[in-house]
């Protein structure tokens, strides 16, 4: 009887094979050429003005003023409207985009899921400068009469025609909706059958299947959810420049105030020599900041579930 | 003859078109073992569930007939589900423990139908896992992910989880199909065990687990009950043609 040998003869397979991998390997490094890139760029052209202001002038100066014959380039009042603005944002649009996410995934009839849906789709898919046109027709006209409610007759009241954090906050939060709802349904469909089945078996009602079982389960992709959403809210700069009223303010509700990311796109068009440079510090600030958040947001929100996964 | 605990009534079920389950009526009785065996989509399964309405999830199901629970209707009018399933517990084909710690699978149940008391907690844990024959095994380990034991050992920890929201019955999917001989060996002793307090029914592949452990057997083909009698009856002396070719292994 003939053997067949397994001697392999084919150089050409190997070749395949081999050329297959450099692409996939060259592909990955483009990514990390990118990140570096970057990271080394900002590092470059944001830490000499960092260092000529002062560490200290910079980032706890609450005064702007960098075109004045004396300049001065405190932003401590940009980093906490990012920080507060953001946060207030998140806190809103988290919860009900979840929220949202479990009534497509577990609530909702078939029906109205097929409306629902594609509109969140949707809602992801328009431009960021639209959000921001339909925060100056609808909320800031809607803040300003809130705002004359509140401080009428007030004289130390600035009053900025609606254009504040709280108009900034809520177009955040609308804008991080999406992100947060279908990242965070799609985790939850992922969460296995028999989970369900077994909590309804032990004579759970739906509800608390859903807060006790499917959730917790879904955790990481919710996470994920959350920290994209985030990511989204402090990165976000077209759409709160037209409605926060873009001028440096403490972060009170009522009051105008300015973004790291606004700050940037606001001033660079006209800023030179110094007033530039520092624009490029609040960019490496801004970029350290989303660097921090999702490390240690990842760290602290999946370190309960760890255990478990 | 033997009380009955659950007394069923033409029961027929519908998945859309498909009649799924043709008239069956059936006592099963208190606390003895029950089991369903027949080919696979003969309907035992799907009758299994519907004893405790888990087909309710299910949305083209059309369910008539009477499942009586007790002298009370399953399928009547505001008949509340989770009350039912209190009753009523399951474990399943494949071990489903949740992603938590083995204790808080066991309180899971207890916790959702309202006990927080810690010391309570604690006693309706140690009895359910003695109660499934895993406590020896789970009590060094009580705080660590369930999803550490072996497939026998989650399997033994459903049954506990079931058990510790005090049920009546149990009902059992396949509850060993998924799993090793030796492990399987312990179910089995297990569920004989569960029988002088539980009324068990339990679906089965295995026909030899159907004679070792069951008191009664029923015999379903294509939707229908061909044969339900003692389990001595249906395997040595099968009144029905269909069920004596099917437990001497000529069809299945």
């Amino acid at each position: 009887m003939e053997t067949i040998s397994i001697q392999g003869n084919s150089r050409n397979k190997s070749i395949i094979e081999k050329t297959a991998q450099v692409i996939f390997t060259v592909c990955a490094f483009i990514t990390i050429v990118a990140v570096a890139s970057i990271t080394i760029y900002m590092f470059i052209n944001g830490t000499p003005a960092f260092f000529e202001v002062g560490p200290s002038e910079i980032l706890f100066g609450t005064v702007w003023k960098p075109t004045a014959a004396e300049p001065q380039y405190g932003i401590l009042y940009v980093i906490l409207t990012s920080v507060i603005g953001t946060s207030l944002a998140v806190l809103i649009g988290v919860p009900v985009g979840l929220l949202t996410a479990v009534f497509l995934a577990e609530v909702a009839p078939q029906r109205l899921v097929a409306v629902v849906k594609p509109a969140v789709e949707l809602l992801a898919g328009i431009p960021s400068v639209i959000y921001g046109l339909l925060g100056i027709m609808i909320l800031n006209p809607l803040m300003y009469k809130v705002e004359l409610a509140i401080f009428k007759g007030s004289e130390t009241h600035q009053f900025t025609g609606g254009a504040n954090l709280l108009s900034a906050m809520l177009v955040l939060a609308v804008m991080i909706l999406p992100t947060v709802i279908n990242i965070s349904e799609s985790s939850l469909r992922a969460v296995p059958h028999h989970l369900k089945a077994a909590s309804l078996s032990l004579g759970a009602s739906h509800i608390q299947t859903i807060f006790k079982i499917i959730i917790p389960a879904a955790r990481s992709g919710i996470i994920t959810a959350i920290v994209l959403g985030v990511g989204r809210a402090i990165g976000e700069a077209m759409a709160i420049t037209l409605v926060s009223g873009s001028s440096v303010n403490m972060p009170l509700p009522f009051h105008s105030v300015r973004f790291l990311t606004t700050a940037i796109v606001s001033e660079m068009g006209y800023a030179s020599d110094l007033h530039r440079q520092v624009l490029f510090t609040i960019g490496l600030i801004l970029f350290a900041f989303i660097m921090i958040i999702n490390l240690s947001l990842t760290k602290i929100l999946k370190k309960g579930g760890k255990e478990n996964d | 003859m033997n009380n009955s605990k659950i007394i069923i009534e033409n029961l027929n079920l519908y998945y859309g078109d498909n009649h799924a389950l043709k008239d069956v009526s059936m006592d099963i009785p208190e606390k003895h073992i029950t089991a369903f065996i027949g080919p696979s989509g003969c309907g035992k399964s799907t009758f299994l569930k519907t004893l405790n309405r888990m087909n309710d999830l299910i949305d083209s199901v059309r369910i008539e007939g009477k499942v009586m629970l007790d002298r009370e209707n399953i399928y009547a009018p505001g008949v509340d589900t989770t009350l039912l399933r209190k009753k009523i517990g399951m474990v399943f084909q494949q071990p489903n423990p949740f992603p938590m710690s083995i204790y808080d699978n066991v309180a899971y149940g207890p916790r959702i139908h309202g006990i927080k008391s810690k010391a309570r907690l604690d006693e309706i844990v140690e009895k359910s896992l003695r109660g499934a024959a895993i406590f020896e095994e789970t009590k060094d380990r009580m705080k660590k992910s369930a999803l550490g034991l072996s497939g026998g050992q989650q399997q033994r920890l459903c049954i506990a989880r079931a058990l510790a929201v005090e049920p009546d019955v149990l009902l059992m999917d396949e509850p060993t199909s998924a799993l090793d001989p030796i492990s399987t060996l312990k179910i089995e002793e297990l569920m004989t065990e569960l029988k002088s307090n539980y009324t068990v029914a339990v679906v089965t592949h295995n026909m030899q687990q159907a004679a070792r452990v069951s008191d009664f057997t029923a015999f379903f083909l294509v939707g229908e009950v061909v044969e339900f009698n003692s389990t001595d009856n249906v395997f040595s002396r099968p009144a029905d043609k269909r069920t004596e070719d099917y437990i001497t292994g000529r069809f299945g």
